[in-house]
Order: C-alpha cells, then sequence, then structure tokens
C-alpha cells in the first residue's frame, strides 16, 4: 500500500502550487493516472481525508483520469485499448506490440479560489 | 473571490525522483554501479545476493548490501554479513518499498569509497516498488517459477519499468505448469528486448551469465 506516500506527494505538490498562486483555498485535484499504474482510489480518497486537514487543500475534491492502456501492433499497425488484462493484438494475434499509453501519474491541474 | 484552474502537469512522485538523482550522482562519484533488486517475497532475493557474492568473492568486488524488510528483522542482513560485506538494514515500519530518501540513509552508512557495487533488496512486493526510484542504475526483477506464469499480465507496472529481468528456480520447471512461452509473451509485450537471465540460485545452472553480464556492465 504505498497510497499514503503518493497522497502526500499530491498534498505538496498542490499547497506548493496554491501558495504560489495565492489560492485561499484548492477546490479541486486533477490527477492523470494510466491504467498500468497501480493505485487504488478510494484508499487515495481515504489518506487524502486525513491529511489535507487544516491545508489549504481541504475539503478539496479528488479527480482522477484514468489513462486508458494504449497498445500498437508492430505488424498489423492496429491500435487498440486495454479492457481488462494485456492480451495481444485482438486483430492479428501478434504480441509485436507496444505500449503508447498507460504509464500516466501525473498531477495535471487544481482549481482554486482567492 | 476569483476561482482559478491552474494547469501544473507534475509528475506525482517528483520530490522522490529529485532525490533518487542525488543517490545517483553520490554512487557515480564512488564508481559505485547499483542495482534495485525487486520481487515477490520469497523469490529468490537474498539467495541470488549471496550467490552473486560468492561467485564474486574470488575477484574480489567488494560488494554493499542494503536489505529492506517491513518488519523490524535482520535475518537477510545477518546472512550478509557472514559473508563478510557490509550491510545496512533498512526497516520500513510496514511501508510496502523503499524510497529514495531510505536509500540515501542507508548509503551513509556504507564505505561508498570500498564498494564497486551495491545491491539493494527491496521490499518482497511487485506492487508498490515499482512507483519509486531509488537513484540505482539498474532495476532488476527476480520472476520465480513457482510464482506461476501469469504474473506480467498480473502486475504490468514493475515489469515496464525493468532494465533486467531474472527467472529464478529453473530447477523446478519439471514439477511445475509453468508455460514459460505465455510468460515471455506477456514480458515481451511490456517491454520489449528485456534482458532476461534463466537461472537457479539452488544449482548454479544460469548464474555464469547472470555474473558475466553483470562484470561487463559495472564500472571497472
Amino acid at each position: 500500500m504505498h497510497e499514503l506516500a503518493v497522497t502526500e506527494s499530491v498534498l505538496e505538490i498542490a499547497c506548493r502550487h496554491a501558495v504560489k498562486a495565492n489560492a485561499v483555498r484548492v477546490t479541486d485535484i486533477h490527477l492523470m493516472i494510466g491504467r498500468l499504474s497501480s493505485i487504488v482510489d478510494d484508499s487515495v480518497q481515504f489518506y487524502w481525508d486525513l491529511i489535507s486537514k487544516g491545508t489549504l487543500c481541504e475539503n478539496a475534491k479528488l479527480h482522477f483520469k484514468r489513462i486508458p492502456a494504449t497498445m500498437l501492433c508492430l505488424d498489423c499497425q492496429h491500435q487498440y485499448q486495454l479492457a481488462g488484462e494485456l492480451t495481444p493484438c485482438p486483430k492479428c494475434n501478434s504480441s509485436r506490440v507496444r505500449v503508447l499509453s498507460g504509464d500516466e501519474f501525473h498531477l495535471e491541474s487544481i482549481e482554486i479560489e482567492r | 473571490m476569483t476561482e482559478k484552474r491552474i494547469t501544473i502537469v507534475e509528475k506525482i512522485l517528483d520530490a522522490n525522483d529529485r532525490l533518487a538523482s542525488e543517490n545517483r550522482r553520490r554512487l557515480n562519484e564512488n564508481t559505485i554501479f547499483a542495482i534495485n533488486l525487486m520481487a515477490s517475497p520469497g523469490a529468490g532475493k537474498t539467495s541470488l545476493i549471496l550467490a552473486t557474492i560468492h561467485a564474486l568473492l574470488d575477484q574480489s568486488v567488494p560488494i554493499g548490501v542494503i536489505e529492506g524488510d517491513t518488519a523490524p528483522v535482520t535475518i537477510d542482513a545477518d546472512k550478509i554479513s557472514a559473508v563478510g560485506m557490509p550491510v545496512v538494514q533498512i526497516n520500513t515500519g510496514g511501508e510496502c518499498h523503499l524510497d529514495a530518501v531510505m536509500v540515501e540513509n542507508a548509503l551513509d552508512q556504507l564505505p561508498l569509497a570500498t564498494l564497486d557495487l551495491v545491491i539493494v533488496e527491496n521490499v518482497g512486493n511487485l506492487i508498490c516498488p515499482a512507483a519509486f526510484k531509488l537513484g540505482t542504475h539498474s532495476n532488476v526483477l527476480i520472476a520465480s517459477v513457482p510464482e506461476g506464469d501469469d504474473k506480467p499480465y498480473k502486475y504490468p507496472n514493475i515489469y515496464r519499468g525493468l532494465d533486467v529481468l531474472i527467472i529464478n528456480k529453473i530447477d523446478l520447471l519439471p514439477y511445475l505448469d509453468f508455460d514459460m512461452d505465455y510468460f515471455r509473451q506477456g514480458v515481451e509485450m511490456l517491454n520489449p528486448g528485456l534482458k532476461t537471465f534463466a537461472l537457479s540460485c539452488k544449482t548454479g545452472e544460469g548464474l555464469e551469465a547472470w555474473l558475466s553480464w553483470l562484470q561487463a556492465t559495472k564500472p571497472s
């Protein structure tokens, strides 16, 4: 469970940028998480509620934007998204594929009041 | 009161990444090659470290070891000490992974100037260690065959960031339903061309190739 460490980092980044922008309050935080990254949204939310108390980010809403894992088949150039588990190309069954997206692990933006 | 959206796009674990770069700089200064050794519990991390130390002892390669465990134990560290290599035990206090700060503190306790190689044994876990850079040069994962052939499919994240994969306990293959082609197909889709060594720490089969790679890769 590395969600606590992740949540602490989110809080640190959000507060740092909020202070820089002279915010009185952060209302929303937008996270971009690729499907291949392992993170449990509920768990981050749980820690968030605990550790954001008394900070500029108290009561800010966390939004998780899940970026699909997109694969490119090198044999037939077909692009496909993983619905669940990792699969070879659904068109030609080749496993000569590359991951195009899905590794993202970013804080994309915050919404503030000032 | 005005409302505003501020675009940031910062890596969530950027602070850790920056500390990791500092660790890397320090290792490079001391011409040390460092490995982040990851695996699930029981895959053979300590066995591989011991086998590596024993093999390189003859060639007098000084190796420092950082042992990560969640519980306050020194079982693994004691084994390393027993073969006369400097070792630092990190107890993460329940945390499921090592991070750059923990490794920074551990590096303080190793005689860096005398070492050629540092092996960091991460906490046994296939999920969390994948997210935290330590500053080491090479991410190495041990997958042992009793764990099953579906692990790349179930834990894609850790396979994405690897430099080297070690398939351990191959002496057990005759007794298991481990489909090597299926396993390797999953690895290939996530991390094409990944350098892979199949070996057995118990019988020594395949160890030579791993050791040769290590010798050739570390600064001489």
